[in-house]
């Protein structure tokens, strides 16, 4: 054997991820063209942003000395009313799709609730919170009550579809054996079905809390009331300072609101 | 035989005296709370307009039912750069939660106690702030327009990536790391053949769910003005005209189902 063989047969480092060569070169090929035509439709007004640069460093100065006190009360009442409405939308949410998501079960439900409780879920996951917001918003009025019913509405798709697919996962020799005790539909779900499941529906519960908080910040925007209103309005006021010490006092809210909810699940489970 | 009831031995309960007692006030505490901030919710609300909703719903229909479908040509310009709004902005979130994720996780971050923090502040406040909150902030610094959209979606990916990201890294196999250390490689060898080998999967996965999301973000990214059919969408409700806001919720629902179809396809097919 010649060195030159052996040199010849030194490692490669194997592609990743498309294996066949022909199609690396399309997909890779395909995704930079579409690159080029993207960023080439791409119209940027340089002079509005170098306009700009002015406004943005006077965000950053806002975030840096941000002003919570001349606008003190709007902020508390945005608040006031984005954490009721978290509240309020996230325990009728949760009411309402615990039947919805036992209702999607395949394995629990006959077909006909099935196909039902499915389209209900996927009608409340198919548009954006926003979206939902403007419609209630127009049927509704202005202020937090149409803002509560957008986010219980958008609360029914997330927590029912992943409550559903978890009840399709339970331990099926449990529901065998308390149904061999002769236990009917009603006892089955609560001695078979809800064990099982509570912990991680508590969890989903307290992620979606978290989830509702963040939208009821976005929903101000069309009206819908909560922070996002005043978040909106100072804004448009270019107080930046007031904008800044909302947001901030949403990072927090957030941070702690994620905090406290992943030491009550690992509590709960 | 007849069967007796006894008055004897204790009956099978599921909890203990204590625990129920703890239960029975952990509920009333929640419907207290749910109570409470209902009637501060309400406070301000009006009735009227609440039960007058289902006219008003009907009324809303009834002007939506028929859309004008030569709209649509209209909205073929906006959709695309939707679609590159969500596209571009994933890309530069991309690149950058990568280098924030090394500097993220336990295992690779070059010092725990002073770049992780700084780190994850990064990553939570970017995910705390939703893609339109961004959108209304750049949209007042760079004006309106598709470049402000992508940096929206930009700036909030970058927290999502990011932390599903130094998540799959902290969690990857360290015999694998341990073993390509054996050889001698560098500190950038041992990232290059040990860790990212291990996380492209996870990665590429993560990238096309944020993707899907992002699709569904830049539709309405256009209500504060940063670009994308969601300006349409503005326009429309501004002039009250329910047969064009149809039309591109058409447009809109139809775009998120064929990328929720596509990332499917593509998550299933690499891993």
């Amino acid at each position: 054997m010649s060195a030159a063989a052996v040199a010849g047969r030194r490692w490669r480092r194997p592609p990743v991820l498309i294996q066949s060569r022909a199609w690396r070169i399309a997909i890779y090929g395909g995704l930079l063209l579409y690159l080029v035509l993207a960023v080439g439709s791409l119209e940027v007004s340089w002079a509005r942003i170098y306009a700009g640069t002015e406004r943005g460093w006077r965000f950053i100065q806002g975030f840096l000395s941000p002003d919570f006190t001349r606008r003190w009360d709007d902020i508390v009442l945005g608040f006031e009313e984005s954490l009721t409405m978290t509240v309020t939308s996230t325990v009728v949410g949760v009411l309402i799709s615990i039947p919805i998501g036992i209702g999607a079960a395949r394995n629990l439900a006959p077909r006909p609730v099935y196909y039902l409780c499915r389209a209900i879920i996927a009608l409340s996951r198919a548009f954006q919170e926003i979206i939902i917001a403007i419609l209630f918003v127009a049927m509704f009025g202005f202020g937090p009550f149409a803002g509560f019913l957008t986010l219980s509405f958008a609360t029914i798709g997330f927590l029912s579809k992943l409550l559903a697919e978890d009840i399709e996962e339970i331990d099926e020799a449990q529901t065998e054996a308390v149904r061999s005790t002769g236990a009917g539909w009603g006892q089955l779900i609560n001695y078979a079905v809800q064990p099982q499941v509570m912990p991680r529906l508590i969890g989903l519960s307290l992620y979606r809390l978290d989830i509702n908080f963040r939208e009821s910040a976005v929903i101000g925007i069309v009206g819908a009331g909560g922070i996002g209103a005043t978040l909106n309005t100072s804004m448009e006021r270019y107080a930046y300072d007031t904008a800044a010490a909302v947001m901030i006092l949403i990072i927090v809210m957030v941070m702690l609101a994620e905090y406290s909810s992943s030491h009550i699940r690992k509590w709960v489970q | 035989m007849p069967v007796i009831a006894e008055a004897g031995p204790p009956t099978w309960r599921q909890r203990t005296s204590r625990q129920r007692l703890a239960l029975w006030f952990g509920w009333l505490a929640l419907v207290a709370l749910f109570v409470f901030s209902w009637q501060v919710m309400t406070r301000n609300t009006i009735w009227a307009f609440v039960l007058d909703a289902p006219r008003q719903a009907g009324d809303l229909f009834s002007r939506m039912a028929n859309p004008r479908f030569g709209y649509l040509p209209e909205l073929l310009w906006p959709l695309w750069e939707t679609i590159n709004i969500a596209t571009l902005g994933t890309l530069l979130a991309v690149i950058l939660s990568v280098p924030l994720a090394f500097l993220a996780a336990r295992n690779t971050t070059p010092s725990a106690t002073f770049v992780r923090p700084l780190a994850l502040l990064v990553i939570v406040s970017s995910r705390s702030i939703n893609a339109i909150i961004w959108g209304l902030l750049l949209v007042a610094i760079i004006g309106p327009g598709q470049l402000a959209g992508i940096f929206a979606i930009m700036l909030r990916s970058l927290g999502f990536i990011g932390k599903l990201l130094y998540e799959a890294i902290e969690e990857i196999d360290a015999s694998q790391v341990e073993a390509v250390q054996a050889t001698g490689a560098s500190r950038w060898q041992v990232i290059d053949y040990a860790i990212v080998p291990q996380i492209l999967p996870a990665f590429a996965g993560i990238t096309v769910f944020r993707w899907d999301i992002n699709i569904r973000e830049s539709t309405v990214l256009g209500l504060v003005g940063a670009g994308g059919i969601g300006l349409k969408l503005q326009a429309s409700l501004n002039v009250l005209a329910w047969n064009q806001v149809t039309v591109i919720f058409i447009v809109i629902l139809a775009t998120v189902l064929i990328s929720e179809w596509v990332s499917a396809k593509v998550r299933h097919a690499i891993i």
